[in-house]
């Protein structure tokens, strides 16, 4: 039963594979190498797939938990995940987003007072930490958009202010907080963590906002020639404005997600250097840090990818302080198959042999 | 003056996803002659001098250089092998001064310090080898240079290299007369010293003024060499179009149009201007009527449009729209208004160049709807295989990015974008530059539909053959002002040159050549 179950796994990853390769999708490389890392665990890391159903319960009722490696796998790339959604877009219209990691640092510190220093209803505080979102992605639009600040340095301005927004909120304590509505974010399962539940809603529901309707479309216009798609006609002030509000809206749901993991806001470490890991997912994913094509499921691929290695280094043993070099060198490997360039020549050799 | 071949390429084969660029395509120099490279576009010429000049790398056969065969790996490659290349777009480095850009990266040093003192003398002489008419400030900034001065210096870069084969591709397209004369003067000059020169243009009339040889291509494939002199201008045009002889006179044919008085005024401007880019200005544009902008280059033609189309809004002055006040503050309002505009960069504010031919159509008629209704996908596909049908839009497909398609193709896809929206005024800035005789044809036929239809169209072209062929009338403009407005029987090429040229001749060939 157990064998048939692992083997229905790896032939339904391969057909899913070898569909990617068809139908030449980007997504293919990053899950190819997600692929080849699972292999190598399989041989190499007996335990990593040991998965175990537990009792648990959710507010009460009572829910199965899958406990195992690849599950915390899934649990530690949603942060990451989720930031890569927005991140993605942001991308795609030819910017970047360095200040999501102090987004989520300003989104826990919002919730976790609010919750204990105000005691106010749950709701509230979620909803509260999601508008500070909102409202550090208007800062970066309107610096960006508006005003025609280059984004790297118009979002380093909130990524250095915004860990002491933070702490202004906080008033420079870390405020640990109980309410079990506001932990369960972070801790609570259905069946599989909460978290990895929110990001995928997250990818699935901007999948559809950007491809049912033009945005989508026009992100990639605007991306790959803006002054072009201003002359036909489209706003490409508002089409950025509105991607650096989501991208926002984004991190304060990955702050919400990290501080109720740990039960607490901590303002100088949460989010800390993810806006980096986040970048690095929508490169692994194949979307151009120039701008134009993106690519949200293939992103949050990325983010799984690292997360991946990551544990993998963990189960080996590997030390933490060198853990990044291997880490450095897969992901070299994955934007290198990526590049134009690289890719013509392994082709030109295939030709010649 | 030696007139042996040194450059020889043979069989030169090249294919784009979709296409075959060039097929088995020959072509050779001489030393000390002017070689034009012909052909419509898409027949391969770019393609040719990239492959010869190593951006691309050919998919199959020989270039041969003083019977060595060469592999250019890159343009700065090639040029140490003697072969230089002056672009339409100067590819030179526009924050440093003309000095540096002649000896860039051949800097004289002393234990690696650079010698500026002798970089600027070196750079002096290769100025002075073109034996120009004015001086070139040697310590102007390359941006500040108007783009006739750039390309001089990009061929004094190519004096001091010492290149053997000097590429001029689409060298004119950018220049007004009085700068074109002065490059062919240069040209000429080069020539007697014992320089080949492959020249890549569109304008049939300046093939004819510099060429020795003539090499002609159609669809990736080689027509044939002639010697110019034996190759009448109708014959050229058939070979390369492909078409006889007597089929190109009727494509040559003016325009007769039918009276336009009585028409409803579409457009009115009044003492429209904006600081700086136009002096205020009156003029009306009519339904079913095509009006030319016409005027030496910086006369304010461009800016006279995007006045119009909200790229850079007028500060002064009213226009209205049947009778009604309106203010175009950015191109998505001017859509509203009915506005469209075909822009003259196609590659810097036209395409869009990693999307498909599709994305390309309906960019403007989903600009329009908004972000928010998305053209369903099947709506999509029709209006684009329609227009793709309609404008007869070389592609392989409606999904093919519109970067691999030739520059002709391009412009009809960016005209099918206008097309879709069904604008009441079509401005078109230089709508067939840098297109073929074919294509060109097709698009002022197409004009001239548009205008029975009853569309208003504003026609802007530094060709007044163009202007006058195909415009009822003309608006014509000098420094930034309009002169006066040609119709009729006054208007006529020579009118509007006069008009230019009443007062301030010597002015504008200054103000053209100087650098600022």
């Amino acid at each position: 039963m157990r064998i048939a179950g692992i083997i229905v796994f790896w032939l339904v990853a391969l057909a899913f594979l070898y569909w990617t390769r068809r139908s030449r999708n980007v997504v293919f490389w990053p899950l190819l190498a997600l692929a080849c890392l699972l292999v190598f665990n399989l041989f190499f890391t007996p335990q990593f797939f040991r998965l175990e159903l537990r009792e648990g319960s959710f507010f009460g009722l009572p829910v199965a938990q899958l406990y195992g490696v690849p599950i915390d796998v899934l649990n530690h790339a949603s942060k990451v995940g989720i930031l890569a959604v927005g991140m993605t877009l942001v991308i795609a219209v030819g910017g970047i987003d360095l200040s999501v990691g102090a987004v989520m640092a300003i989104a826990g510190a919002m919730m976790a007072t609010l919750s204990v220093q105000l005691e106010l209803s749950p709701a509230v505080c979620i909803l509260a930490a999601l508008g500070a979102g909102i409202i550090a992605g208007m800062w970066n639009g309107f610096l960006v958009a508006v005003m025609g600040i280059p984004p790297m340095v118009a979002t380093l301005i909130l990524m250095v202010a915004g860990r002491g927004v933070a702490q202004l909120i906080t008033d420079g304590q870390i405020i640990i907080f109980n309410n079990p509505i506001l932990t369960s974010i972070g801790n609570a399962f259905l069946l599989v963590p909460v978290p990895f539940l929110l990001m995928l809603v997250l990818l699935i529901v901007t999948w559809l906002a950007t491809r049912v309707t033009a945005v989508g479309f026009l992100i990639e216009a605007v991306g790959d020639n803006e002054v072009a798609t201003h002359r036909a006609g489209v706003s490409s002030q508002s089409i950025k404005f509105l991607v650096y509000v989501f991208c926002g809206f984004c991190a304060a749901i990955a702050g919400l997600v990290q501080t109720s993991n740990i039960r607490s806001a901590d303002a100088n470490n949460i989010g800390l250097r993810l806006e980096l890991d986040a970048i690095m997912s929508v490169v692994i994913g194949g979307t151009a840090m120039t701008g134009g094509r993106f690519y949200l499921a293939s992103s949050v691929v990325g983010a799984l990818l690292i997360q991946a290695l990551t544990t993998t280094m963990y189960a080996k043993d590997v030390s933490p302080v060198v853990a990044p070099v291997p880490k450095a060198l897969v992901i070299l490997a994955v934007c290198l198959l990526q590049s134009e360039r690289v890719r013509r020549f392994l082709a030109s050799r295939r030709d010649a042999a | 003056m030696e007139n042996d071949t040194f450059l020889e390429l043979k069989g030169i084969t090249k294919a784009f996803p979709g296409v075959l660029a060039l097929d088995k395509v020959s072509f050779s120099a001489k030393r000390g002659e002017v070689h034009a490279l012909c052909g419509e576009n898409g027949a391969g010429k770019s393609t040719l001098i990239k492959v010869l000049t190593g951006v691309y790398p050919g998919d199959g056969g020989k270039i041969g250089l003083d019977g060595q065969t060469i592999v250019p790996t890159s343009p700065r490659n090639a040029e140490t092998k003697g072969i230089s290349t002056v672009y339409q777009e100067v590819n030179l480095i526009p924050h440093l001064t003309v000095a540096e850009n002649i000896c860039l990266g051949r800097e004289d040093r002393l234990a690696g310090v650079i010698r500026w003192r002798r970089v600027w003398k070196r750079a002096a002489a290769a100025i002075k080898r073109l034996d120009l008419k004015f001086d070139i400030n040697l310590d102007a900034q390359l941006s500040d240079c108007s783009i006739a001065i750039q390309q001089m210096v990009a061929i004094a870069r190519a004096l001091d290299i010492d290149a053997k084969l000097l590429i001029l591709d689409e060298p004119t397209s950018s220049l007004d007369d009085a700068e074109a004369e002065e490059l062919f003067r240069i040209m000429r000059t080069l020539r007697e010293q014992g320089m080949g020169i492959v020249f890549v243009t569109h304008f049939l009339d300046q093939v004819y003024r510099v060429s020795d040889h003539i090499t002609v291509l159609r669809n990736g494939e080689l027509v044939g060499e002639f010697t110019a002199v034996e190759l009448p201008r109708l014959e050229l045009v058939s070979k390369m179009v492909g078409k006889n002889v007597e089929e190109v006179k009727k494509l040559e044919k003016r325009v007769t149009f039918t009276s336009v008085s009585g028409r409803k005024t579409v457009v009115s401007a009044r003492r429209l201007g904006r600081k700086g880019a136009i002096n205020p200005i009156d003029f009306t544009l009519n339904e079913g009527e095509v009006v030319g902008l016409a005027g030496l280059l910086g006369s304010g033609r461009s800016e006279t449009a995007n006045l119009l189309f909200g790229v850079d809004p007028a500060d002064s002055g009213e226009l209205e729209i049947d009778g009604r006040r309106i203010r175009p503050d950015s191109p998505a309002r001017a859509m509203r208004y009915g506005f469209g505009m075909l822009t003259e960069d196609r590659k810097f504010s036209g395409i869009v160049p990693n999307l498909s031919v599709r994305e390309n159509i309906i960019l403007a008629m989903q600009a329009k709807l908004g972000p928010w209704r998305k053209i369903p996908s099947r709506r999509a596909n029709e209006i684009a295989d329609q227009f793709i049908k309609a404008l007869d839009i070389k592609t392989p497909s409606r999904e093919q990015q519109i970067k691999n398609l030739s520059g002709g193709n391009q412009q009809k896809v960016i005209i099918a974008r206008w097309l879709a929206v069904h604008p009441r005024l079509l401005i078109l800035d230089e709508p067939t530059r840098g297109i073929d005789v074919g294509a060109k044809a097709e698009i002022e036929g197409l004009i001239q539909k548009l205008r029975e239809e009853g569309m208003s169209l504003l026609l802007i072209s530094s060709e007044l053959e163009e202007v006058v062929r195909n415009s009822s009338r003309v608006i014509v403009l000098r420094d930034r002002t309009k002169i006066t407005e040609l119709s009729g029987d006054n208007l006529t090429e020579r009118s509007i040159l006069e008009v230019i040229a009443s007062q301030a001749k010597d002015d504008a060939t200054k103000e053209t050549l100087k650098c600022e």
